[in-house]
């Protein structure tokens, strides 16, 4: 069922136990914000049987129990939620600072990331440091952020063989999008430095430093501040 | 409390649960047991809550040994499992008196084999949950594979355990099987008709790269027609992404929660615990099916799983 109410809303069944929610085919804060609204609504006034909510960058998947829910009945119940979503006030962006070390021994790309560029090493840091980026969604792993949009100037492709361990904290960055990884992870992002903060505290529930929405921004730190504040 | 010994740990075994749905916002899969079905068939013969945890061992099983004894039960994949030596069967209950020990070779058939005990293993929970989350290190134990020397803790099981079995037409119902029912991916159309038949009637092969994030197959590649750029959207299990070599992979539980790559199909949930039994070199071939077959065949699993003359006594 299309919702005439809900213009440009585009409801995909994706697999049996899932509805895609689109809300555009690019990358946009405008799309953005509709699936910021979207969950929001859904986590305030959860539909019974919905498991899981996938978030990206335009687009919410939402995961439900086929026992339960079918997607004719979804898709009613959901048209009521579309159809609020222009009245709702946006969020309160929350602002935070990330330190980041661009010291050489974390910034183990950065020098590549230069060559690939044309640009010398402080020039890379200079820009990455040089805008607030958007919080558009979490995933890969638990806590991994994806910030966009990264200066043109920076825009690199992923590597060809991904790393078997990128170290927790490393400040990478792939394409026009930024990301701190939370945790000791694989990973095939370019790394340009590190985070002392800790992004994500398994214990005992879960808690990223991040949200979707948040605005980021990366503050170059000395080696001596990014050693105090991983002993804090 | 009862325990259980690692004497040996078997290529990849982890602690597994029924997973943790929710918290895709916070980017983490819900995980759990690779073969669902298997893992709970083992649950219901321990009269166990669903969400017991259990041992999940990945092509070779391993040595464990039961210092104060315990009732458990094998299910999955055949692992030519033996106590104390004497060969013992699957999906039963088996008494493990103190001092015995649970023997299991590598795989006869599938890819994953079960071991649960009566009252369930008990670990740290990480997000409402004790399946082991590989990729990150956390949930299970330690966030790891179990290794040589590990103690597992063994819950209190308040309700007695009977001598009972699956019962075997139900348990041949419930087989894993190769061929692969699917549904439309959300960028179906963006194939040719051509690509989409080739996909619908190729074998495809479990490639070496098969794990709990996802399964690389290798075959006739079918990639998407040209010109069709993607955003990365949120992916479902099962999904049947096809990157720019248009070899097919299936994103399974331990998935990332969102995928850049399009999806010609996506594998029904009835037959998640199937893909959970594939090992490399399995061949596998898709089965287009509408969403009201797939919702029907899950129906009809679940009526199996929750009869309740599934289990029967033995002598």
């Amino acid at each position: 069922m299309r919702d005439p109410s809900a213009a440009n809303v585009r409801l995909v069944r994706a697999s049996d136990q899932s509805l895609l929610i689109g809300f555009g085919d690019n990358i946009s804060v405008e799309h953005h914000l509709r699936v910021q609204s979207l969950l929001r609504l859904l986590e305030q006034q959860p539909i019974p049987g919905v498991r899981n909510l996938h978030p990206a960058y335009s687009s919410l998947l939402l995961v439900f129990d086929g026992l339960h829910l079918d997607h004719a009945e979804l898709e009613m119940r959901l048209s009521g939620y579309l159809a609020r979503l222009e009245t709702l006030a946006t969020a309160p962006q929350r602002k935070i600072e990330i330190p980041v070390c661009y010291d050489r021994d974390f910034g183990v790309d950065c020098e590549e990331v230069a060559a690939i560029r044309s640009l010398t090493p402080q020039q890379v840091i200079a820009m990455h440091c040089s805008r607030e980026y958007m919080v558009y969604f979490l995933g890969f792993a638990p806590g991994f952020a994806y910030l966009g949009d990264l200066p043109a100037e920076l825009d690199v492709p992923r590597l060809q063989t991904p790393r078997r361990t990128v170290p927790r904290g490393s400040v990478a960055i792939a394409g026009r999008q930024t990301a701190v990884y939370p945790l000791s992870t694989p990973g095939g992002w370019r790394i340009l430095g590190r985070t002392p903060l800790a992004m994500f505290t398994p214990e005992p529930d879960g808690a990223s430093l991040l949200r979707m929405g948040d605005r980021v921004r990366f503050v170059p730190i000395s080696r001596e501040q990014c050693d105090e504040l991983e002993q804090a | 409390m009862s325990r259980m010994l690692v004497e040996t740990p078997g290529l990849f075994t982890t602690v597994q649960d029924l997973g943790r749905p929710g918290f895709g916002p916070l980017g983490v899969s819900a995980s759990g047991a690779a073969d669902s079905v298997a893992m709970r068939l083992g649950n219901l013969l321990l009269n166990n809550l669903p969400s017991a945890a259990a041992i999940e061992m990945t092509l070779t099983g391993g040595v464990y040994s039961f210092p104060d004894g315990a009732d458990l039960a094998l299910t999955g994949a055949n692992f030519a499992p033996t106590l104390d030596g004497s060969p013992v069967e699957r999906w039963q209950v088996i008494h493990a008196s103190p001092g015995q020990t649970l023997r299991l070779n590598g795989t006869r058939d599938g890819a994953r084999c079960y071991l649960s005990v009566a009252g369930g293993f008990l670990v740290n929970s990480f997000l409402g949950s004790a399946s082991t989350h590989f990729l990150s290190g956390l949930g299970g134990l330690e966030g790891r594979a179990l290794k040589r020397g590990d103690v597992l803790e063994i819950g209190v099981s308040d309700t007695p355990v009977r001598r009972s079995r699956i019962r075997p037409d139900a348990l041949r119902q419930l087989q894993p099987q190769k061929l692969l029912r699917v549904t439309e991916g959300p960028q179906s159309d963006w194939f040719s008709e051509d690509t989409r038949a080739a996909f619908y009637h190729a074998k495809y092969s479990v490639t070496e790269e098969a794990n709990r994030m996802g399964l690389r197959l290798e075959g006739p590649p079918v990639p998407v027609s040209a010109n069709c750029t993607m955003v990365t959207e949120g992916a479902p299990l099962g999904a049947v992404q096809v990157p720019e070599s248009g070899q097919p992979l299936i994103l399974f539980v331990e998935q990332q929660t969102t995928g850049g790559y399009p999806k010609i199909a996506n594998v029904i949930t009835a037959d998640m615990g199937s893909v959970g039994q594939l090992r490399p070199r399995d061949e596998v071939q898709f089965e287009w099916v509408s969403f009201e077959v797939a919702r029907a065949l899950l129906l009809k699993q679940e009526q199996l799983l929750s009869a309740s003359d599934l289990l029967e006594e033995m002598a």
